[in-house]
């Protein structure tokens, strides 16, 4: 009886310090990261840090826009082309085909999600460069191929969450509308939809996340010029590939300014996640 | 003399191999109210659901037979499905309002069919939630999402929706099971001043209810129809032992 209870308070206190070193670990991290790059910010400026147009670190010019840009339009991109497919994909699963081929159809598309990025940047450079360079024109490398292939990516994400909000909307309501006359469609865009809401909300906002943060296969389709892109043709270069281009080589301010674009990557990010939390639990409530 | 609105014809009914309706026949009247009484798990929803084709959307259902209505039978394959739905209007027990306003609760069928004058509209929801006994308590809150009403006033609404369609025949799956005796008196208070316009459908488990609003009610007993007549009929002097045994509280 003492010992159960004795072995019970042991393991509450092993979980409690795994628990707390985790969370530690990330904390120093974050710790880390804007001891590292916060100092730098403030040397030259947050200003000419966030807005500078030019990125040359031998000359001490760190101009962080074209990065910042970069990665908002590659994530723009993405999501325009991945949300509009994968929740297609989710409302086709979930409402209108046969039980069976969506239980075959779920589990595969989850498998994308564990393809090693490089494998995706490898087929794009394959295949969707190539045929971008030869059909559209420009180098090839560029905002639209980093676009199409991080908007594939993204596609288990979106599809996945989108596709567990339609489901969990009750199927009374679903009745509710067609005993009013409804036809499928007209029930799942006026009902389904609006109901699951949030929750593909949640699924877009993630699947951003995941869009901003790649690294591998972009770099290798993007072209990494760090300057703002002119067409969507034109190579361009994101904070994260900025950072993994280049660290294995900077030294000093170099080495400062990168650590700060990480800290410029991680607010953006940060705020992503915190409207994702809101939106999910506003979800939680209803 | 009546005028029969629905005439069922042996009608048959299968979940799969489980059969749920075994060869009913009978006629409903214009402007009657009907009511199905029986023991749990006897097919009353299963025959509200084979009248608007509601059925057709459970998979591995099957029905046999004919219902006719206007002297057409529903089942014919090339009978428009939808346009079918419409002349029914369906209330289920639990009240379902669509996560919307409850404005937008009463136009919607409206709306799927195409109508969006806005006066036109606007005088549709005062008339629905007038009929449905509504109106009074909600005139000021329009635009408020219909999930705040409480479950009286959610199950009205549900009335007020169906009949902003302006249908023929009203069906009713148990609409008061989950209510106070008031909120009850409300619906039955609708449906008595409804039976003027429409053909009313209401199955209950409450089978004091049929006893009070119903003109006619139908015993239903393990997918058979046992039997139907004049509501005072049956609660007074029912041909069959098994009605008088359920009516008893033998079983269900
Ligand atoms: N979706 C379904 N799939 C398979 N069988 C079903 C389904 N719905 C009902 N059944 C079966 O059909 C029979 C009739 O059910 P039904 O729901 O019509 O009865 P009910 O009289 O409405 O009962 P209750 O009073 O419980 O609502 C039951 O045996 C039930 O198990
Ligand atoms: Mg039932």
């Amino acid at each position: 009886m003492t010992d159960l209870r004795k072995s019970d308070r042991l393991i509450k206190l092993g979980l409690l310090m795994i628990a707390f070193s985790a969370i530690s670990a990330l904390f120093v991290i974050t710790l880390f990261i804007f001891e590292q790059g916060g100092p730098i910010m403030f040397k030259y400026g947050l200003k000419s840090f966030i807005f500078g147009q030019d990125w040359y670190p031998s000359e001490k010019i760190f101009g962080l826009w074209p990065m910042i840009v970069g990665s908002l339009m590659v994530t723009l991109g993405a999501l325009i082309i991945g949300v509009p497919l994968g929740l297609a994909t989710a409302i086709f699963l979930a409402e209108f085909s046969s039980r069976r081929l969506a239980r075959i159809l779920k589990p595969v598309i989850e498998l994308l999600a564990g393809i090693p990025s490089v494998v995706y940047g490898f087929l794009g450079l394959m295949f969707l460069i190539p045929f971008i360079r030869e059909n559209l024109g420009g180098p090839g490398l560029s905002v639209l191929a980093a676009s199409i292939i991080l908007g594939i990516m993204i596609l288990p994400t979106v599809i996945s969450i989108s596709l567990d909000s339609i489901r969990a909307v009750p199927d009374c309501y679903r009745e509710g509308s067609i005993a009013l006359g409804a036809t499928r469609w007209q029930t799942v865009r006026m009902v389904v939809l609006p109901a699951a809401r949030s929750g593909i909300l949640a699924a877009i906002i993630l699947g951003m996340g995941r869009a901003i943060g790649e690294t591998m296969a972009v770099i290798m389709v993007a072209g990494n010029a760090a300057e703002i892109p002119s067409s969507i043709l034109q190579p361009v270069r994101t904070l994260t590939s900025n950072i993994a281009l280049e660290m294995g080589y900077a030294a000093g301010e170099h080495r400062q300014a990168l650590f700060a674009t990480g800290v410029i990557l991680f607010v953006i990010i940060m705020v992503l996640n915190t409207i994702a939390n809101l939106t999910a639990s506003r979800q939680g409530k209803r | 003399m009546k005028e029969t609105a629905i005439e069922v014809r042996n009608l048959n009914h299968f979940y799969n191999r489980h059969q749920s309706l075994k060869n009913i026949n009978l006629e409903v009247y214009r402007h009657e109210i009907l009511a199905i009484i029986g023991p749990a798990k006897s097919g009353k929803s299963t025959f509200l659901t084979c009248l608007n084709r509601m059925s057709d959307l459970i998979p591995g259902a099957r029905v046999e037979g004919q219902i006719l209505i206007d002297g057409q039978d529903i089942y014919r394959p090339e009978v428009d499905v939808v346009a079918l739905r419409r002349k029914f209007g369906m209330v289920f027990a639990t009240p379902i309002p669509l996560p919307m306003s409850i404005y937008e609760n009463v136009v919607y069928g409206v709306r799927l069919a195409g109508k969006n004058n806005r006066p036109e509209l606007d005088r549709l929801v005062e008339d629905s939630l007038e009929k449905a006994g509504l109106w009074n308590e909600v005139k000021d809150r329009l635009r408020i999402s219909a999930l705040k009403l409480s479950g009286g006033q959610q199950q009205r609404l549900c009335l007020a929706r169906i009949l902003a369609l302006k249908p023929e025949y009203i069906l009713l799956d148990e609409p008061t099971s989950g209510l106070d005796p008031i909120s009850t008196m409300k619906i039955e208070d609708s449906l008595r001043r409804l039976k003027q316009n429409y053909t009313i459908i209401l199955v209950t488990n409450n089978t004091k209810q049929a006893a009070r609003v119903a003109d006619r009610t139908a015993f239903f007993l393990m997918g058979e129809l046992v039997e139907v007549a004049e509501t005072e009929i049956i609660f007074t002097r029912p041909t069959d032992k098994r009605t008088e045994a359920y009516l008893e509280g033998k079983f269900g």
